[in-house]
């Protein structure tokens, strides 16, 4: 390798990655927390001073899907053994599994709501930003400020109308009152985004298509659509997490039916007394495909966190 | 990868629909295109935001909707300029609002710097600090309130290991004194990382050939530091800075699922007693006065910074 | 014993009335999540199994039930069929016709009010206040009570210590004084090797903790909400020298007594501090003393029970619930039936043998219900002297008011109690103003 002057010493490389390695294992450690929590005991869970090892349990995830209820030590006594390992865990707290839980409920409600409104800001976002990067549209640079700056309302601004407008409609804790909602909120960040990458496929693919006969139709969606195929579907994977982590909305106007999963995990509760280990399984496998998620993303992160302001 | 969904629809299109549309002129396509999303925008944004102006200069509540509603003028808005509690909470957000973005700038600046020195794996690295600010912030509060616990939280825990002071002898989140800094400690973990990427891709945008340039002048390190790389990131930072700005002036989730606004009144941010008088006293007239005059804080200071930083940006 | 045979007649009974219904619906009750609630599953039930309805049920937290079951109330939203709401909020369901009023279907299936308890009747059923106009069935008697370690109180070494200290023997208290002397004593004692604490108290901010927790010293004091019942004439009345007194020393016991991090504590962190063996005595809803009574760990003799300790005068912070119907439900009827089966005195019977607190009289005036429970005999004295919150339908706005003031000076060490209810009538007098009632 070549001398460079612009290239950091070795050992510069050498602080510089331990430093950092060291910021991120203790980023890491709240993460790492959760998903420990999420395999220990109830009681081990709030053992003082904190256990950082117990033996692996299962307890917090059969309590995260199922409801229980306390019974009798002789009624105990009376019922025929366990059918399964959950029940044997719920038997040894002298309860019994009454039920499933809501947690199954509330994350479909989050994958629904999520890839219902991610579909729809994709899908009119796409035919926005198409026009704004190719046609003379006129008080261009307005509307398109006009749209981002829907983005800086505060949600509990708009909140009250929404809720009494929901109300009226009867859109009030359903799916497509959530999914359209998302939408609005994620149409400007759509629309900023894919527009950017629009710009960067070079217009005369489509002019070369239409010479061939195609119409701007066709143009478009033979020729543009694939050469943006990535970009959409990093977009879309932002839109996915934003509806995914929202609550000021979720809880204000969900409370069953459509209710999403970050309203309800922090109210897991156990059967008298807060039950850490369930909460974090239900926290664990919610923030699991965002993580996924994230490491797929890594390339195109910079620009859907600063709505293609700042580009790579 | 799958099939994107818009693909998807493009395929499904009947070829009639396409038919139909051929003959469409592109003006006429600009505005189909457009239209939807305009419409979308207009429903769920902008008329909301117009019946919000008309509620706050009413008295209306909407959990009474069979009351009479009477226009009460500027009555609202003159309650809420004095509002000792709305002041104090402006205040609480101010505290906020200019810690967390203290600390992240430091930071986030330091970590995209210590990146930028291109270590091996640090991409790697760079990815994993980054996922705190990917996930809710919701279930992220409900959590801390796990790790703040006196006795068994983690928190508590490692700042005893690490000072020798007993786990139980403070509380982050009951005491006065100490809430408004837990707040910033968790949204500081959570989203120094945005700073950080913002800063690394303005350090990534600096050409080598200026630091040659300027090692061939004998300038050194120090002074490269201050009239190269700051002036250069500078125009990110700022970009930075008014992201993080807006997002923790209109913060809500994290903390109230952090403190609830607790203890007493200490970290009622704006957003939190907002939606205290909105959706449990159901005051909405009065509430609806005050979120106007958030939003309008919230814009006019933007527009400011806006220009501010165009200016940084010219030179 | 008479309750267990009237509690095994219900199947019979259950069976018994399943006159075919037209349609089998499915029901959603909403309620509040805790113990009694998992108690109503099971004797619904038999409900399902007579009527052929199917039973779902949708069970909030407490912290957050008050805020989404309000929410969705005022949304009109159709989740909840049935809703056994918070008595607080019978002025608010009323006045805004969220609650169908029962008064015709309970003159036509026979079902009498005087057959339930009137502390219940007049504070989950009635509105305006005290007048024949029913919204609810009482469903769910309640009020908050403390409970303790019956095995540390026996000890002969810490009896001695104490009767040393204090001149008289460790036992339940008798005065809310007595109460601080006892959890001053126990703070940060040793005992089997782990430092314990005094006394689990509710000091919550987001619902309504602090207030319920507060409002048992208050209401010991003699504390009354007006001068003239109906006046709103709060002046003197919330702010006497006795409700100042009472502030103080529910601030003096959470100062001294509480374990560390207790600043923003309900139901689920007293019953964790109890059951952890963190603390000598809990305050609490009698919602719970079943399951803490059934508890292997600190359950059984290791257990007992008393009734909030007056000071001036006997007083216990009223919980509990009454059920009702939801008026934008489509499935009224069905719902009117579960009502229908659940006021059946057999019923009744069941729900208090599985946990449940029933209000009706044939339970409560049963000779062997005093024996029945250890807190049985607490819970009759309880009720004699309840007192509610507002149940305005304004009520939301007066219990946040009255939160933050309570936190305030008590957690938040602002300003001194004579000022927090200072401060408290100007705001509620805001509120009344706003409402016109004054």
């Amino acid at each position: 390798m070549s001398y460079s002057i612009t290239e950091p010493s070795s050992r510069q490389k050498t602080l510089a990655a331990f430093l950092v390695i060291t910021y991120a294992v203790i980023t890491l450690v709240p993460l790492l927390w959760v998903f420990m929590t999420g395999f220990k005991t109830p009681p081990d869970s709030i053992s003082y001073p904190p256990k950082i090892f117990s033996e692996p349990s299962l307890e917090g995830y059969v309590n995260l899907f199922t409801t229980r209820t306390r019974v009798t030590p002789e009624r105990l006594a009376e019922l025929p053994p366990p059918a399964n390992f959950a029940e044997e865990i719920v038997r040894d707290r002298n309860m019994v599994i009454a039920g499933k839980s809501k947690y199954g409920e509330r994350f479909l409600n989050s994958v629904i709501i999520g890839f219902g409104s991610t579909f729809l800001s994709i899908f009119l976002g796409t035919l926005a930003a198409y026009a704004f990067s190719r046609f003379n549209i006129p008080l261009k640079d307005d509307l398109l400020f006009f749209i981002l700056s829907t983005r800086m309302m505060p949600p509990i601004a708009v909140a009250i109308p929404i809720f009494l407008m929901y109300r009226k409609l009867g859109l009030s804790d359903t799916h497509l009152g959530m999914i359209l909602l998302y939408t609005a909120v994620n149409i400007s960040l759509a629309v900023w985004l894919l527009k950017g990458f629009i710009d960067e496929i070079p217009k005369e693919y489509e002019e070369a298509a239409l010479i061939d006969g195609y119409t701007r139709f066709q143009a478009f969606y033979k020729v543009v659509l694939p050469q943006a195929a990535t970009g959409i579907a990093s977009t879309a994977i932002f839109c996915l997490i934003f509806a995914w982590n929202e609550y000021a909305f979720a809880v204000l106007l969900t409370s069953g039916t459509a209710q999403t999963a970050p309203p309800f995990i922090p109210t897991i509760i156990g059967v008298g007394g807060l039950d850490w280990p369930a909460m974090a399984a239900g926290a664990t496998l919610f923030l699991l495909p965002v993580l996924i998620f994230t490491v797929m993303l890594r390339k195109h992160l910079l620009r859907g966190i600063t709505f293609g302001a700042v580009r790579k | 990868m799958s099939m994107n969904p818009v693909d998807a629809a493009a395929k499904h299109t009947p070829p009639s629909v396409a038919r139909r549309v051929k003959g469409l002129s592109d003006k006429t396509i600009a505005w189909l295109f457009v239209g939807p999303t305009i419409f979308l925008l207009l429903a769920i944004n902008i008329f909301p935001l117009i019946w919000t102006v008309y509620l706050s200069f009413t008295n209306f509540k909407a959990n009474r909707p069979n009351r009479e509603v009477k226009y009460v003028g500027f009555k609202n808005y003159e309650r809420i300029l004095n509002d000792a509690d709305i002041w104090l909470s402006m205040q609480a957000t101010a505290h906020f609002l200019i810690w967390t973005i203290v600390l992240q700038v430091l930071i986030g600046f330091a970590l995209a710097w210590l990146i930028n020195r291109k270590f091996k794996g640090n991409d790697m690295w760079t990815t994993i600090i980054v996922l705190p600010m990917m996930l809710s912030p919701a279930v992220v509060g409900n959590f801390w309130t796990f790790f703040y616990q006196p006795q068994i939280g983690i928190f508590n825990y490692v700042v005893s290991f690490f000072t020798g002071a007993d786990a139980s002898s403070f509380e982050m989140l009951g005491s006065v004194s100490l809430a408004p800094w837990s707040i910033v400690i968790v949204d500081t973990w959570m989203w120094t990382p945005f700073v950080m990427l913002i800063c690394l891709a303005g350090l990534r945008s600096i050409p080598d050939y200026i630091y040659e340039a300027a090692a061939i002048d004998r300038a050194s390190k120090w002074r490269q530091f201050w009239t190269i790389t700051v002036p250069m990131v500078l125009p990110f930072l700022m970009l930075a800075v008014l992201f993080r700005g807006i997002e923790n002036f209109k913060m809500f989730d994290l903390v109230v699922q952090l403190t609830g606004g607790g203890p007493g009144s200490t970290t009622e941010l704006a957003s939190i007693n907002l939606k205290r008088e909105a959706f449990e006293k159901w005051r909405t007239g009065y509430s609806s006065a005050f979120a106007i005059i958030l939003f309008v804080t919230v814009f006019g200071l933007a527009s400011i910074y806006v220009k501010a930083l165009n200016k940084v940006k010219e030179r | 014993m008479k309750l267990r045979q009237l509690a095994s007649a219900v199947i019979c009974v259950g069976a018994g009335m399943g006159t075919a219904p037209a349609m089998a619906e499915d029901l959603t009750l909403c309620w509040a999540a805790w113990d009694p609630a998992n108690a109503l599953v099971e004797l619904s039930k038999d409900f399902e199994a007579s009527s052929g309805h199917n039973m779902s049920f949708e069970f909030i937290p407490w912290p957050n039930f008050a805020d989404r079951m309000l929410n969705e109330l005022n949304s009109g939203g159709q989740l909840c069929d049935l809703l056994i709401g918070d008595s607080q909020w019978i002025g608010g369901g009323a006045e805004s016709e969220h609650y169908v009023k029962l008064n015709d279907f309970f003159d036509s299936e026979g079902i009498s009010m005087d057959d339930f308890a009137p502390a219940t009747v007049y504070a989950y059923s009635t509105w305006p206040k005290g007048t024949p106009n029913y919204y609810a069935l009482p469903a769910m008697g309640d009020a908050n009570g403390w409970f303790y370690r019956k095995d540390w109180f026996a000890r002969e070494d810490l009896q001695a210590a104490f009767k040393s200290e204090y001149g008289r023997d460790l036992a339940e208290p008798k005065t809310q004084r007595e109460l601080l002397d006892i959890a001053t004593f126990f703070q940060e004692r040793e005992i089997d090797g782990k430092k314990v604490y005094g006394a689990a108290i509710f000091t919550e901010r987001g619902s309504e903790g602090i207030t319920m927790g507060a409002t048992g010293a208050l209401y010991a004091w003699g504390f009354k909400y007006e001068n003239t019942p109906g006046k709103y004439d709060m002046e003197g009345a919330v702010n006497s020298p006795e409700a100042v007194e009472a502030l103080e020393f529910y601030k003096e016991l959470y100062k001294c007594c509480t374990p560390p991090g207790y600043t923003d504590s309900y139901m689920g962190e007293s019953l964790d501090a109890f059951k952890s063996g963190q603390v000598a005595m809990a305050m609490n809803w009698f919602a719970f003393f079943p399951g803490l009574y059934a508890d292997p760990d600190t359950g059984g003799d290791k257990i007992d029970f008393f009734v909030n300790p007056p000071q001036n005068n006997p007083g216990s912070t009223l919980g509990g619930q009454g059920i009702s119907v939801v008026s934008y439900s489509e499935k009224k009827d069905a719902a009117l039936e579960y009502i229908k089966w659940f006021a059946d005195p057999a019923v009744q019977a069941k729900w208090w043998s599985v946990g449940g607190y029933s209000a009706h009289n044939s339970v409560l005036n049963d000779p062997s219900f005093v024996e029945s429970q250890p807190f049985a005999a607490d819970f009759l004295l309880a009720m004699e002297n309840v007192q509610d919150f507002w149940q305005e339908p304004a009520y939301a706005e007066l219990l946040l008011a009255m939160q933050k003031r309570l936190h305030d000076y008590i957690v938040a060490d602002k300003g001194t109690a004579q000022e927090a209810l200072d401060m408290l009538i100007e705001d509620w007098t805001e509120v009344f103003e706003d409402e016109g009632k004054l």
